[in-house]
């Protein structure tokens, strides 16, 4: 994985003692709070409903055992023991003090980790797919392409204040595990038929109140050429993107309203210009990134069979394991969505003992996913076992991924000053509910925002759900028929609102309601999809 | 009645104006009349509390009750994490929120 260089740990070592002297100053009384806020926000402090909290950057989800042994340890040493894995593949700690945070950055700065860009109108970490380098379908390994990003968009100084936040994805798959069309930009780096490298562009995705995906502007650019076409994609949204409206900024706003075509006309003009300035980055960069990704020393030889004796271990096999690129491993995601938890906590023993396994089992590597679950990418099958054991006595071998207990839920009103209605108590009780019912139902993709903002990314759950403010109570919107993969489609909402109870009482009717429908192989969303919304309305108001 | 509420600047914990300083405690929150802006201004401007504003309560044998459900979540704590409200002994305190 990428090391950082001199600069890199300069840059980052500086922006420490930058925002202590900031700290300090307002602390001071030097500044005031509208001074202060931006200052904050740029390092990710926020201040939430109880206390301050911190947004730690996970470049496209990839950490070493160090780094998370450090998440784990600011959990115990600054916080109250425990931190959230979030959707964009990044960590947040809720009660962190403001006089801590500082030194809380330093930490990090150790290990080369930072919170930079973590908010604010800039453009944000760049996500990837969680088994990139481990995936047998990849083109190449995405995340020298989103570290190039990193380097490139951080401290850009042109795009430190853009209409609104941006967020980017990269993949290298046709099966998409980023959510990338639901992005800013989407990037899939692909191969064409002269099997050269290069990056598929999908501009203007995204959630929030105004959902889209984001259509493909340009199939192929030249892979030394990537950074200049982001660029392009970046000063149209600069120039023209609304500031006049918080709520019409974002790009996908701008690309709906120019249409596809005009939107796209003005990028490759404006590429046209910017590749005779010559901003690319030298290949030699990306060749120098490209070597840190490097695949790890892999045994050969080894035998790809597994002793599925122990029933609980198969049953997690089969659902949390992915098959890997190299024969004798296997990808291992370990769920941090037990029955009834708060999906994404983690405690900080959890983080290090994960950290702890990662160097023992896993190449030292670990990837954070946008479902908030932990994946170990390159577990040899021979260990599989022990490691399994030592996840199922911390509590974190359950196996349900992509399974109705498998939900992503934003931290809603228990912890968001956004949010309109708690998120993590209805995950909790679904999870309940339906634990019994989980592996009879198959993949089924639950997704739970606390409001429009749709961190949960309600808009792509098979089944969504959207906690909203009706007259100071909180009330429950249900969609059906979102996904996020290579068939992305937005889901539509049924029809009136629920209470708390009454929305886990409706994911039943519709769970059982396809139970009763589906045929042979079909998940949850085939079925949605062959007999539509009607039916299934029907089921739930009936 | 109107009652005042905010963050320790240091700490970012909620606190509730109860006429002299700020409390960790709902309960103890005055009403302010119509001196809510007087009051932050200066509160704010002494640092002795942060992104602090007024809002709506009730007062009853119970005690003060912050009229919308997001003040009640701050007041208590996490609905889902009974440990770390300022009532983890209680494990129906949850229920005042709703």
């Amino acid at each position: 994985m990428y090391k950082y260089d001199t600069y890199d740990q300069a840059m980052v070592d500086a922006r420490v003692e930058e925002f202590r002297d900031q700290v300090r100053r307002r602390l001071e009384g030097h500044i005031t709070e509208d001074q202060f806020k931006p200052l904050r926000l740029m390092n990710g402090l926020y201040l939430q409903l109880h206390a301050y909290m911190l947004r730690v950057a996970i470049p496209y989800g990839t950490l070493s055992s160090a780094q998370m042994r450090m998440l784990g340890d600011i959990a115990d040493k600054y916080d109250r023991g425990y931190g959230h894995f979030t959707t964009r593949q990044n960590i947040q700690y809720n009660w962190i003090k403001l006089e801590d945070a500082p030194d809380i950055l330093a930490d990090l700065a150790s290990v080369e980790m930072h919170a930079i860009q973590t908010s604010g109108n800039c453009i944000r970490n760049t996500t990837s797919d969680q088994y990139a380098g481990a995936a047998a379908d990849e083109v190449v390994d995405p995340r020298p392409y989103a570290e190039l990003i990193r380097q490139w968009s951080t401290f850009h100084p042109e795009f430190s204040f853009l209409p609104r936040k941006f967020k980017m994805a990269v993949i290298a798959s046709d099966i998409d595990r980023a959510a990338m069309k639901l992005h800013d930009i989407g990037i899939q780096i692909v191969k064409n038929e002269a099997g050269e490298i290069g990056a598929a562009f999908y501009v203007g995705g995204g959630m929030g109140r105004t959902p889209m995906i984001a259509p493909c502007i340009n199939p192929f650019v030249p892979i030394d050429q990537f950074i200049t076409y982001s660029e392009a994609c970046l000063r149209v949204y600069n120039r023209h993107g609304r500031r006049d409206n918080k709520y019409k900024a974002r790009i996908k706003i701008l690309v709906h309203e120019l249409g596809k075509d005009e939107y796209t006309r003005q990028v490759e003009e404006e590429f046209a210009h910017l590749l005779t300035q010559n901003i690319e980055p030298p290949l030699a960069e990306l060749e120098r990134i490209k070597a840190m990704f490097a695949d790890p020393p892999f045994e050969t030889g080894l035998s790809d069979e597994l002793d599925r004796s122990d029933p609980d271990f198969a049953l997690w096999v089969d659902n949390n394991c992915l098959a890997h690129k190299q024969p004798g491993y296997i990808a291992a995601t370990i769920s941090l969505k037990p029955v009834g938890g708060i999906p994404g906590d983690a405690t900080g023993e959890q983080i290090r003992l994960m950290g702890d396994l990662a160097k023992q089992y896993s190449f030292d590597e670990l990837r954070v996913t946008h479902a908030q679950n932990i994946v170990l990418p390159h577990v040899k099958k021979a260990d599989l076992y022990a490691l399994w054991q030592v996840l199922d006595a911390n509590g974190l071998g359950t196996a349900n991924l992509d399974l109705v207990g498998d939900i992503i839920a934003c931290p809603g009103l228990d912890y968001c000053s956004l949010a309109n209605a708690r998120s993590i108590p209805v995950a909790q009780k679904i999870s309940q509910r339906l634990a019994g019912q989980a592996q009879q139902i198959g993949e089924l993709k639950l997704k739970i925002s606390g409001c429009i903002n749709a961190c949960g990314h309600h808009h792509a759950g098979h089944i969504g759900i959207l906690g909203v403010d009706k007259k100071g109570v909180e009330n429950y919107q249900l969609l059906l028929g979102g996904c996020e993969g290579a068939d992305t489609s937005l889901g539509q909402i049924t029809g009136p609102g629920f209470d708390e109870d009454g929305i886990v009482d409706a994911v039943e009717k519709a769970t059982s309601f396809y139970l009763s429908q589906r045929q042979d192989g079909e998940r949850f969303l085939d079925t949605y999809r062959r007999i539509g919304m009607p039916a299934f309305k029907e089921a739930i108001y009936g | 009645m109107k009652i005042l509420t905010g963050n320790d600047l240091k700490t970012g914990a909620v606190t509730w104006w109860d006429g002299v300083q700020w409390s960790l405690h709902v309960e103890d929150a005055v009403d302010v009349g119509e001196h809510a802006d007087t009051i932050l201004a200066r509160e704010q401007a002494a640092r002795r509390v942060n992104a602090a504003y007024a809002i709506d309560a009730i007062k009853d044998e119970a005690g003060v009750r912050p009229a919308h459900i997001k003040d009640r979540i701050r007041a208590l704590g996490p609905t889902v994490r009974p440990d770390l409200t300022l009532k983890p002994a209680d494990p129906a305190a949850g229920d005042w929120v709703i």
